[in-house]
Protein backbone atom coordinates (compact mmCIF):
# COMPACT_ATOMS: atom_id res chain seq x y z
CA UNK A 1 0.00 0.00 0.00
CA UNK A 2 2.84 2.39 0.76
CA UNK A 3 4.20 2.02 -2.75
CA UNK A 4 0.85 2.82 -4.28
CA UNK A 5 0.51 5.93 -2.17
CA UNK A 6 3.98 7.01 -3.21
CA UNK A 7 2.97 6.61 -6.85
CA UNK A 8 -0.07 8.78 -6.31
CA UNK A 9 2.04 11.40 -4.55
CA UNK A 10 4.35 11.47 -7.57
CA UNK A 11 1.54 11.91 -10.07
CA UNK A 12 -0.09 14.51 -7.80
CA UNK A 13 3.12 16.51 -7.58
CA UNK A 14 3.55 16.38 -11.34
CA UNK A 15 -0.03 17.52 -11.82
CA UNK A 16 0.81 20.77 -10.05
CA UNK A 17 3.90 21.48 -12.14
CA UNK A 18 3.97 23.77 -15.12
CA UNK A 19 3.18 21.98 -18.39
CA UNK A 20 6.06 21.36 -20.75
CA UNK A 21 3.97 20.72 -23.84
CA UNK A 22 3.15 23.20 -26.57
CA UNK A 23 0.26 23.62 -28.96
CA UNK A 24 2.54 22.61 -31.79
CA UNK A 25 1.22 23.86 -35.10
CA UNK A 26 0.22 27.18 -33.53
CA UNK A 27 3.31 27.83 -31.43
CA UNK A 28 6.83 26.85 -32.34
CA UNK A 29 9.80 26.24 -30.14
CA UNK A 30 12.75 28.50 -30.83
CA UNK A 31 15.35 26.50 -32.68
CA UNK A 32 19.01 26.67 -31.68
CA UNK A 33 21.42 28.30 -34.09
CA UNK A 34 23.07 25.03 -35.02
CA UNK A 35 19.86 23.24 -35.84
CA UNK A 36 20.15 21.07 -38.93
CA UNK A 37 17.22 20.60 -41.23
CA UNK A 38 17.89 20.21 -44.94
CA UNK A 39 20.72 21.72 -46.98
CA UNK A 40 20.21 25.01 -48.76
CA UNK A 41 22.34 26.98 -51.18
CA UNK A 42 23.46 30.41 -50.08
CA UNK A 43 23.27 33.67 -51.94
CA UNK A 44 26.12 36.13 -52.20
CA UNK A 45 24.26 39.38 -51.51
CA UNK A 46 27.21 41.60 -52.44
CA UNK A 47 27.61 40.40 -56.01
CA UNK A 48 24.04 39.15 -56.30
CA UNK A 49 24.77 35.61 -57.40
CA UNK A 50 25.09 32.22 -55.68
CA UNK A 51 28.26 31.38 -53.78
CA UNK A 52 28.23 27.97 -55.41
CA UNK A 53 30.62 27.39 -58.30
CA UNK A 54 29.38 23.92 -59.07
CA UNK A 55 32.63 22.21 -58.10
CA UNK A 56 30.97 18.84 -57.34
CA UNK A 57 32.70 18.51 -53.96
CA UNK A 58 29.43 18.04 -52.09
CA UNK A 59 28.05 15.75 -54.74
CA UNK A 60 31.06 13.44 -54.42
CA UNK A 61 31.06 13.48 -50.64
CA UNK A 62 27.35 12.82 -50.19
CA UNK A 63 26.87 9.37 -48.67
CA UNK A 64 23.39 8.90 -50.10
CA UNK A 65 23.99 10.55 -53.48
CA UNK A 66 21.07 12.92 -53.18
CA UNK A 67 22.67 15.76 -55.14
CA UNK A 68 23.04 16.52 -58.81
CA UNK A 69 25.26 19.43 -59.81
CA UNK A 70 25.91 21.06 -63.18
CA UNK A 71 28.21 24.05 -63.65
CA UNK A 72 28.54 26.67 -66.37
CA UNK A 73 30.77 29.61 -67.28
CA UNK A 74 29.84 32.65 -65.28
CA UNK A 75 28.38 35.33 -67.58
CA UNK A 76 28.99 37.87 -64.83
CA UNK A 77 32.76 37.20 -64.64
CA UNK A 78 35.11 40.17 -64.86
CA UNK A 79 36.54 38.89 -68.16
CA UNK A 80 33.03 39.17 -69.60
CA UNK A 81 32.68 42.69 -68.27
CA UNK A 82 30.87 41.61 -65.13
CA UNK A 83 31.59 42.14 -61.46
CA UNK A 84 32.16 38.62 -60.19
CA UNK A 85 35.46 36.91 -59.57
CA UNK A 86 33.89 33.47 -60.04
CA UNK A 87 34.94 31.97 -63.35
CA UNK A 88 32.46 29.12 -63.07
CA UNK A 89 29.07 29.21 -61.48
CA UNK A 90 26.27 26.82 -60.68
CA UNK A 91 23.94 26.10 -63.55
CA UNK A 92 21.59 23.45 -62.26
CA UNK A 93 21.37 21.91 -58.82
CA UNK A 94 18.98 19.34 -57.49
CA UNK A 95 18.82 17.98 -53.96
CA UNK A 96 16.45 15.14 -53.25
CA UNK A 97 15.20 15.90 -49.74
CA UNK A 98 13.64 12.47 -49.66
CA UNK A 99 17.08 10.88 -49.84
CA UNK A 100 19.07 13.38 -47.78
CA UNK A 101 20.08 12.07 -44.36
CA UNK A 102 21.18 15.46 -43.01
CA UNK A 103 24.69 14.38 -42.08
CA UNK A 104 26.22 17.83 -42.65
CA UNK A 105 29.07 16.40 -44.75
CA UNK A 106 28.22 18.59 -47.76
CA UNK A 107 28.58 21.68 -45.58
CA UNK A 108 31.93 20.47 -44.28
CA UNK A 109 33.47 19.74 -47.67
CA UNK A 110 32.30 22.95 -49.32
CA UNK A 111 35.26 25.23 -50.00
CA UNK A 112 33.15 28.32 -50.66
CA UNK A 113 30.67 28.13 -47.74
CA UNK A 114 28.06 27.95 -50.43
CA UNK A 115 25.83 25.34 -48.84
CA UNK A 116 24.37 25.35 -45.38
CA UNK A 117 21.82 23.53 -43.28
CA UNK A 118 18.49 25.27 -42.93
CA UNK A 119 18.09 26.17 -39.26
CA UNK A 120 14.55 27.48 -39.40
CA UNK A 121 11.20 25.75 -39.09
CA UNK A 122 10.72 25.95 -42.85
CA UNK A 123 13.28 23.19 -43.15
CA UNK A 124 11.54 20.89 -40.72
CA UNK A 125 8.03 21.38 -42.01
CA UNK A 126 8.70 20.36 -45.56
CA UNK A 127 6.32 17.48 -46.06
CA UNK A 128 4.95 16.85 -49.52
CA UNK A 129 2.22 14.74 -51.04
CA UNK A 130 4.33 13.49 -53.90
CA UNK A 131 7.85 12.19 -53.51
CA UNK A 132 8.97 14.14 -56.56
CA UNK A 133 7.96 17.36 -54.84
CA UNK A 134 10.86 16.77 -52.46
CA UNK A 135 13.40 17.13 -55.24
CA UNK A 136 14.43 20.74 -54.94
CA UNK A 137 15.81 22.65 -57.89
CA UNK A 138 18.24 25.57 -57.87
CA UNK A 139 15.52 28.18 -57.59
CA UNK A 140 13.95 26.55 -54.55
CA UNK A 141 17.30 25.97 -52.89
CA UNK A 142 18.40 29.58 -53.27
CA UNK A 143 15.19 31.51 -52.66
CA UNK A 144 15.29 31.51 -48.85
CA UNK A 145 18.87 32.68 -48.61
CA UNK A 146 18.31 35.24 -51.35
CA UNK A 147 15.43 36.72 -49.44
CA UNK A 148 17.57 36.77 -46.30
CA UNK A 149 15.20 34.42 -44.46
CA UNK A 150 17.86 31.96 -43.30
CA UNK A 151 21.37 32.39 -41.99
CA UNK A 152 22.75 28.85 -41.62
CA UNK A 153 25.39 28.12 -39.04
CA UNK A 154 28.56 26.85 -40.67
CA UNK A 155 31.14 25.27 -38.41
CA UNK A 156 34.37 27.27 -38.33
CA UNK B 1 -35.46 -29.62 -27.34
CA UNK B 2 -31.94 -30.87 -27.78
CA UNK B 3 -29.28 -29.35 -25.66
CA UNK B 4 -26.47 -27.53 -27.38
CA UNK B 5 -24.20 -28.44 -24.50
CA UNK B 6 -22.06 -31.47 -25.04
CA UNK B 7 -22.53 -34.36 -22.65
CA UNK B 8 -20.24 -34.26 -19.67
CA UNK B 9 -18.64 -37.53 -20.63
CA UNK B 10 -17.31 -36.07 -23.89
CA UNK B 11 -13.56 -35.60 -23.86
CA UNK B 12 -12.33 -32.40 -25.40
CA UNK B 13 -9.52 -32.64 -27.83
CA UNK B 14 -7.49 -29.53 -27.10
CA UNK B 15 -4.44 -28.32 -28.89
CA UNK B 16 -2.03 -25.43 -28.61
CA UNK B 17 -2.83 -22.42 -30.70
CA UNK B 18 -0.42 -20.07 -32.39
CA UNK B 19 -0.72 -16.36 -31.82
CA UNK B 20 1.15 -14.00 -34.06
CA UNK B 21 2.49 -10.94 -32.27
CA UNK B 22 3.85 -8.18 -34.40
CA UNK B 23 5.41 -6.90 -36.56
CA UNK B 24 3.13 -3.92 -36.08
CA UNK B 25 2.29 -4.62 -32.48
CA UNK B 26 3.09 -1.53 -30.41
CA UNK B 27 4.58 -3.46 -27.52
CA UNK B 28 7.21 -5.14 -29.68
CA UNK B 29 9.13 -1.82 -29.64
CA UNK B 30 9.55 -1.69 -33.36
CA UNK B 31 9.08 -4.21 -36.09
CA UNK B 32 9.62 -7.50 -34.36
CA UNK B 33 7.40 -10.50 -34.87
CA UNK B 34 7.10 -13.42 -32.54
CA UNK B 35 4.85 -16.40 -32.97
CA UNK B 36 3.67 -17.62 -29.58
CA UNK B 37 2.52 -21.17 -29.16
CA UNK B 38 0.08 -20.89 -26.30
CA UNK B 39 -1.74 -23.39 -24.21
CA UNK B 40 -4.59 -21.47 -22.70
CA UNK B 41 -2.74 -18.41 -21.50
CA UNK B 42 0.61 -20.02 -20.95
CA UNK B 43 3.35 -19.64 -23.52
CA UNK B 44 4.74 -23.00 -24.62
CA UNK B 45 7.09 -21.83 -27.32
CA UNK B 46 8.33 -18.64 -28.90
CA UNK B 47 9.44 -18.29 -32.47
CA UNK B 48 10.95 -14.88 -33.14
CA UNK B 49 11.23 -13.42 -36.62
CA UNK B 50 13.66 -10.60 -37.18
CA UNK B 51 14.80 -8.72 -40.24
CA UNK B 52 11.93 -6.33 -40.88
CA UNK B 53 14.22 -3.37 -40.31
CA UNK B 54 17.24 -4.70 -42.11
CA UNK B 55 18.85 -1.92 -44.13
CA UNK B 56 22.20 -3.46 -44.78
CA UNK B 57 24.15 -0.82 -42.89
CA UNK B 58 27.21 -3.07 -42.65
CA UNK B 59 27.32 -3.61 -46.39
CA UNK B 60 26.64 0.07 -47.06
CA UNK B 61 29.61 0.98 -44.87
CA UNK B 62 31.88 -0.94 -47.26
CA UNK B 63 30.95 1.46 -50.04
CA UNK B 64 31.40 4.58 -47.92
CA UNK B 65 34.57 6.25 -46.82
CA UNK B 66 35.21 6.54 -43.11
CA UNK B 67 33.47 9.83 -42.61
CA UNK B 68 30.40 8.86 -44.59
CA UNK B 69 29.94 5.69 -42.57
CA UNK B 70 29.35 7.63 -39.36
CA UNK B 71 25.88 8.62 -40.46
CA UNK B 72 24.93 5.03 -41.01
CA UNK B 73 26.20 3.99 -37.60
CA UNK B 74 23.79 6.52 -36.08
CA UNK B 75 20.97 4.65 -37.68
CA UNK B 76 22.02 1.24 -36.43
CA UNK B 77 21.13 2.33 -32.94
CA UNK B 78 18.87 5.30 -33.00
CA UNK B 79 18.24 5.52 -29.27
CA UNK B 80 21.92 5.80 -28.40
CA UNK B 81 23.51 7.06 -31.57
CA UNK B 82 26.52 8.59 -29.82
CA UNK B 83 27.54 5.20 -28.45
CA UNK B 84 27.24 3.61 -31.87
CA UNK B 85 29.27 6.38 -33.47
CA UNK B 86 31.88 6.04 -30.76
CA UNK B 87 32.56 2.39 -31.50
CA UNK B 88 32.87 3.11 -35.19
CA UNK B 89 35.23 6.07 -34.93
CA UNK B 90 37.31 4.31 -32.29
CA UNK B 91 37.71 1.34 -34.61
CA UNK B 92 38.93 3.60 -37.41
CA UNK B 93 41.23 5.46 -35.01
CA UNK B 94 42.71 2.16 -33.85
CA UNK B 95 43.29 1.10 -37.45
CA UNK B 96 44.85 4.37 -38.50
CA UNK B 97 46.73 4.92 -35.23
CA UNK B 98 45.27 8.33 -34.49
CA UNK B 99 45.59 9.88 -31.06
CA UNK B 100 42.50 11.76 -30.03
CA UNK B 101 42.99 15.01 -28.08
CA UNK B 102 42.01 14.92 -24.43
CA UNK B 103 39.23 17.47 -24.66
CA UNK B 104 37.55 15.53 -27.46
CA UNK B 105 37.66 12.36 -25.39
CA UNK B 106 36.10 14.01 -22.34
CA UNK B 107 33.35 15.50 -24.45
CA UNK B 108 32.75 12.13 -26.06
CA UNK B 109 32.39 10.60 -22.63
CA UNK B 110 29.93 13.24 -21.49
CA UNK B 111 27.81 12.89 -24.59
CA UNK B 112 27.83 9.09 -24.45
CA UNK B 113 26.75 9.04 -20.84
CA UNK B 114 24.02 11.61 -21.48
CA UNK B 115 22.92 9.44 -24.37
CA UNK B 116 22.81 6.48 -22.00
CA UNK B 117 20.57 8.53 -19.74
CA UNK B 118 18.21 9.40 -22.57
CA UNK B 119 18.15 5.80 -23.73
CA UNK B 120 17.36 4.50 -20.26
CA UNK B 121 14.64 7.13 -19.91
CA UNK B 122 13.15 5.70 -23.05
CA UNK B 123 13.33 2.25 -21.50
CA UNK B 124 11.68 3.34 -18.26
CA UNK B 125 8.88 5.04 -20.13
CA UNK B 126 8.23 2.22 -22.54
CA UNK B 127 8.58 -0.41 -19.85
CA UNK B 128 5.99 1.35 -17.74
CA UNK B 129 3.60 1.18 -20.67
CA UNK B 130 4.33 -2.53 -21.05
CA UNK B 131 3.49 -3.09 -17.42
CA UNK B 132 0.31 -1.10 -17.76
CA UNK B 133 0.96 2.36 -16.40
CA UNK B 134 -0.96 3.63 -19.43
CA UNK B 135 1.32 6.35 -20.65
CA UNK B 136 2.04 8.16 -17.41
CA UNK B 137 5.59 6.85 -17.22
CA UNK B 138 5.94 7.46 -20.94
CA UNK B 139 5.16 11.16 -20.67
CA UNK B 140 7.38 11.55 -17.60
CA UNK B 141 10.28 9.86 -19.32
CA UNK B 142 9.84 11.76 -22.54
CA UNK B 143 9.75 15.06 -20.71
CA UNK B 144 13.24 14.39 -19.34
CA UNK B 145 14.46 12.88 -22.56
CA UNK B 146 13.47 16.05 -24.38
CA UNK B 147 15.75 18.09 -22.11
CA UNK B 148 18.70 15.93 -23.04
CA UNK B 149 17.79 16.09 -26.72
CA UNK B 150 17.51 19.87 -26.54
CA UNK B 151 21.09 19.95 -25.29
CA UNK B 152 22.23 17.65 -28.08
CA UNK B 153 20.46 19.82 -30.60
CA UNK B 154 22.23 22.92 -29.33
CA UNK B 155 25.58 21.18 -29.66
CA UNK B 156 25.33 19.25 -32.88
CA UNK B 157 22.15 20.38 -34.52
CA UNK B 158 20.18 17.17 -34.51
CA UNK B 159 18.10 15.41 -31.94
CA UNK B 160 18.70 11.79 -32.79
CA UNK B 161 21.02 11.32 -35.77
CA UNK B 162 23.92 13.35 -34.49
CA UNK B 163 26.77 12.60 -36.93
CA UNK B 164 28.94 14.61 -34.54
CA UNK B 165 31.92 12.37 -33.77
CA UNK B 166 34.63 12.33 -36.37
CA UNK B 167 37.62 10.11 -36.85
CA UNK B 168 40.20 11.88 -34.69
CA UNK B 169 37.86 13.94 -32.59
CA UNK B 170 34.70 15.94 -32.99
CA UNK B 171 33.12 17.70 -35.93
CA UNK B 172 33.10 21.09 -34.25
CA UNK B 173 33.46 22.72 -30.87
CA UNK B 174 30.66 22.52 -28.34
CA UNK B 175 28.69 25.61 -27.41
CA UNK B 176 30.18 28.18 -25.02
CA UNK B 177 27.65 27.49 -22.28
CA UNK B 178 28.18 23.73 -22.52
CA UNK B 179 29.13 23.13 -18.88
CA UNK B 180 26.26 25.13 -17.42
CA UNK B 181 23.78 23.52 -19.79
CA UNK B 182 25.00 20.01 -18.94
CA UNK B 183 24.68 20.76 -15.23
CA UNK B 184 21.19 22.10 -15.83
CA UNK B 185 20.21 18.97 -17.76
CA UNK B 186 21.67 16.73 -15.05
CA UNK B 187 19.56 18.48 -12.43
CA UNK B 188 16.44 17.92 -14.47
CA UNK B 189 17.41 14.32 -15.13
CA UNK B 190 17.81 13.70 -11.40
CA UNK B 191 14.32 15.01 -10.84
CA UNK B 192 13.03 12.82 -13.65
CA UNK B 193 14.66 9.69 -12.26
CA UNK B 194 13.17 10.45 -8.85
CA UNK B 195 9.74 10.84 -10.46
CA UNK B 196 9.92 7.54 -12.28
CA UNK B 197 11.41 5.86 -9.25
CA UNK B 198 8.55 7.11 -7.15
CA UNK B 199 5.98 6.14 -9.73
CA UNK B 200 7.15 2.60 -10.35
CA UNK B 201 9.76 1.02 -8.11
CA UNK B 202 7.82 0.51 -4.90
CA UNK B 203 4.41 0.29 -6.46
CA UNK B 204 2.91 -3.01 -5.32
CA UNK B 205 1.07 -3.62 -8.58
CA UNK B 206 4.25 -2.99 -10.53
CA UNK B 207 6.18 -5.37 -8.32
CA UNK B 208 3.53 -8.05 -8.57
CA UNK B 209 3.72 -7.81 -12.33
CA UNK B 210 7.49 -7.88 -12.62
CA UNK B 211 9.01 -9.88 -9.77
CA UNK B 212 9.94 -13.47 -10.52
CA UNK B 213 9.10 -13.17 -14.19
CA UNK B 214 11.48 -13.80 -17.07
CA UNK B 215 14.08 -15.21 -14.77
CA UNK B 216 17.38 -16.17 -16.37
CA UNK B 217 20.28 -17.57 -14.32
CA UNK B 218 23.74 -16.08 -14.66
CA UNK B 219 25.18 -19.16 -16.38
CA UNK B 220 22.46 -19.19 -19.03
CA UNK B 221 22.79 -15.46 -19.58
CA UNK B 222 26.50 -15.85 -20.22
CA UNK B 223 25.88 -18.79 -22.53
CA UNK B 224 23.46 -16.79 -24.62
CA UNK B 225 26.02 -14.01 -24.95
CA UNK B 226 23.96 -11.42 -23.16
CA UNK B 227 25.59 -8.20 -22.09
CA UNK B 228 24.83 -4.87 -20.55
CA UNK B 229 22.18 -4.32 -17.88
CA UNK B 230 20.33 -7.47 -18.96
CA UNK B 231 23.34 -9.56 -17.99
CA UNK B 232 24.25 -7.54 -14.91
CA UNK B 233 20.75 -8.06 -13.56
CA UNK B 234 21.59 -11.76 -13.36
CA UNK B 235 24.49 -10.95 -11.07
CA UNK B 236 27.39 -10.92 -13.51
CA UNK B 237 29.40 -7.77 -13.00
CA UNK B 238 30.55 -7.33 -16.57
CA UNK B 239 30.94 -3.78 -17.75
CA UNK B 240 33.19 -2.96 -20.68
CA UNK B 241 33.74 0.50 -19.24
CA UNK B 242 35.45 -1.04 -16.24
CA UNK B 243 36.82 -4.32 -17.58
CA UNK B 244 38.26 -3.11 -20.85
CA UNK B 245 38.43 0.64 -20.38
CA UNK B 246 38.33 3.05 -23.25
CA UNK B 247 38.34 6.85 -23.33
CA UNK B 248 39.04 8.11 -19.77
CA UNK B 249 36.85 5.66 -17.90
CA UNK B 250 39.72 4.50 -15.65
CA UNK B 251 39.96 8.06 -14.34
CA UNK B 252 36.38 8.31 -13.16
CA UNK B 253 34.82 6.52 -10.25
CA UNK B 254 31.60 4.64 -10.76
CA UNK B 255 29.98 1.45 -9.54
CA UNK B 256 28.97 -1.45 -11.71
CA UNK B 257 25.36 -2.09 -10.78
CA UNK B 258 24.35 -5.71 -10.53
CA UNK B 259 21.13 -7.46 -9.67
CA UNK B 260 20.61 -10.74 -7.91
CA UNK B 261 17.61 -12.58 -9.33
CA UNK B 262 17.88 -11.88 -13.03
CA UNK B 263 14.17 -11.32 -13.40
CA UNK B 264 12.32 -8.50 -15.09
CA UNK B 265 12.25 -6.39 -11.93
CA UNK B 266 16.02 -6.65 -11.53
CA UNK B 267 16.61 -5.65 -15.09
CA UNK B 268 14.43 -2.61 -14.52
CA UNK B 269 16.14 -1.76 -11.25
CA UNK B 270 19.58 -2.23 -12.76
CA UNK B 271 18.87 0.36 -15.43
CA UNK B 272 17.33 2.77 -12.98
CA UNK B 273 20.32 2.63 -10.66
CA UNK B 274 22.74 2.79 -13.57
CA UNK B 275 21.36 6.19 -14.47
CA UNK B 276 22.66 7.58 -11.19
CA UNK B 277 26.09 6.22 -12.08
CA UNK B 278 25.90 7.95 -15.45
CA UNK B 279 25.16 11.23 -13.74
CA UNK B 280 28.15 10.65 -11.46
CA UNK B 281 30.40 10.00 -14.47
CA UNK B 282 29.24 13.13 -16.29
CA UNK B 283 29.89 15.26 -13.20
CA UNK B 284 33.44 13.96 -12.93
CA UNK B 285 33.99 14.53 -16.65
CA UNK B 286 32.89 18.13 -16.33
CA UNK B 287 35.51 18.70 -13.63
CA UNK B 288 38.22 17.31 -15.88
CA UNK B 289 37.19 19.22 -18.97
CA UNK B 290 39.99 21.54 -20.07
CA UNK B 291 40.18 23.87 -23.06
CA UNK B 292 42.19 22.52 -25.95
CA UNK B 293 42.00 21.23 -29.48
CA UNK B 294 39.22 18.85 -30.49
CA UNK B 295 40.93 17.35 -33.53
CA UNK B 296 44.57 16.24 -33.89
CA UNK B 297 46.84 18.86 -35.42
CA UNK B 298 48.13 16.69 -38.23
CA UNK B 299 45.06 15.11 -39.72
CA UNK B 300 44.98 14.38 -43.41
CA UNK B 301 41.78 15.31 -45.19
CA UNK B 302 41.71 12.06 -47.11
CA UNK B 303 41.97 9.37 -44.50
CA UNK B 304 43.52 6.07 -45.47
CA UNK B 305 44.11 3.25 -43.04
CA UNK B 306 46.87 0.68 -43.25
CA UNK B 307 45.75 -2.91 -43.89
CA UNK B 308 44.68 -4.67 -40.74
CA UNK B 309 41.77 -5.67 -38.63
CA UNK B 310 40.48 -4.46 -35.31
CA UNK B 311 37.64 -5.18 -32.93
CA UNK B 312 36.56 -2.34 -30.67
CA UNK B 313 33.85 -2.78 -28.11
CA UNK B 314 32.18 -0.18 -25.98
CA UNK B 315 29.46 -0.24 -23.40
CA UNK B 316 26.30 1.01 -25.07
CA UNK B 317 23.12 1.39 -23.00
CA UNK B 318 21.92 -2.02 -24.07
CA UNK B 319 25.25 -3.79 -23.70
CA UNK B 320 28.38 -4.42 -25.62
CA UNK B 321 28.38 -2.59 -28.92
CA UNK B 322 31.33 -3.77 -30.95
CA UNK B 323 32.66 -2.89 -34.38
CA UNK B 324 34.90 -5.35 -36.17
CA UNK B 325 36.63 -3.59 -38.99
CA UNK B 326 38.92 -4.94 -41.67
CA UNK B 327 40.85 -2.56 -43.85
CA UNK B 328 42.79 -3.43 -46.99
CA UNK B 329 44.56 -0.12 -47.16
CA UNK B 330 41.93 2.00 -48.83
CA UNK B 331 39.86 4.91 -47.66
CA UNK B 332 36.92 2.70 -46.80
CA UNK B 333 36.50 -0.40 -44.67
CA UNK B 334 36.73 -3.72 -46.44
CA UNK B 335 34.40 -5.17 -43.86
CA UNK B 336 32.55 -3.47 -41.06
CA UNK B 337 30.75 -5.89 -38.80
CA UNK B 338 28.59 -4.56 -36.02
CA UNK B 339 28.16 -6.68 -32.93
CA UNK B 340 25.01 -5.38 -31.36
CA UNK B 341 23.96 -6.18 -27.84
CA UNK B 342 20.28 -6.41 -28.67
CA UNK B 343 20.65 -9.32 -31.07
CA UNK B 344 22.51 -11.37 -28.47
CA UNK B 345 20.14 -10.40 -25.70
CA UNK B 346 17.22 -11.40 -27.86
CA UNK B 347 18.56 -14.95 -28.16
CA UNK B 348 17.61 -15.56 -24.56
CA UNK B 349 13.99 -14.54 -25.19
CA UNK B 350 12.74 -18.11 -25.55
CA UNK B 351 14.41 -19.24 -22.33
CA UNK B 352 12.90 -16.34 -20.46
CA UNK B 353 9.40 -16.46 -21.90
CA UNK B 354 8.45 -20.14 -21.99
CA UNK B 355 6.18 -21.04 -19.10
CA UNK B 356 4.89 -17.53 -18.49
CA UNK B 357 1.63 -15.90 -19.46
CA UNK B 358 1.11 -14.11 -22.76
CA UNK B 359 0.79 -10.77 -21.02
CA UNK B 360 4.17 -11.38 -19.40
CA UNK B 361 5.76 -12.09 -22.78
CA UNK B 362 5.30 -8.39 -23.56
CA UNK B 363 7.01 -7.48 -20.31
CA UNK B 364 9.93 -9.81 -20.85
CA UNK B 365 10.51 -8.50 -24.34
CA UNK B 366 10.36 -4.96 -23.00
CA UNK B 367 12.73 -5.74 -20.15
CA UNK B 368 15.65 -6.49 -22.44
CA UNK B 369 15.17 -3.00 -23.90
CA UNK B 370 15.02 -4.13 -27.47
CA UNK B 371 15.82 -1.75 -30.30
CA UNK B 372 15.06 -3.35 -33.62
CA UNK B 373 17.32 -1.11 -35.64
CA UNK B 374 20.18 -2.60 -33.67
CA UNK B 375 18.98 -6.18 -34.10
CA UNK B 376 18.54 -5.99 -37.85
CA UNK B 377 21.01 -3.27 -38.73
Amino acid sequence: MRGLIRSFVTTGATFLRKPVTREYPETHRELPERDRAFPLLLWDQQIDEPFCTGCHACERACPVECMTVLMKDNPNHTSQGGTSSRRKIIDKFWIDYGRCMRCNICVEVCNFDAIGMNNTWSGHESSAVDRLDLVMDLQQLLSQSRAGAVKPWIAP
Amino acid sequence: MTSILLPASHEFETQDIFVNMGPQHPSTHGVFRMVLEIDGEVVRDVLPYIGYLHRGAEKLCETMDYRQGIGFMDRTEYLAAFNAELSYVMAVEALAGIDVPERAQWIRMILCELNRLSSHFMFLGAFGVDVGVLGTSFTYAFRERENIFDLFEEICGDRMMYAYFRVGGLAWEVTDNFVTRVNQVLGMARQGIADLDGLLTQNEIFQARTRGIGHIPAADAIDWGMSGPSLRASGVALDVRRDEPYLFYPQVKFDVITGTNGDVYDRYLCRLREMHESIKIVEQCLQNLQPGPIVPERMSRLLRTPPGEVYIRTEAPRGEYGVYMVSNGGNRPWRCKVRSACLSNLQALRDMTVGHYVSDAVLILGSIDIVLSEVDR
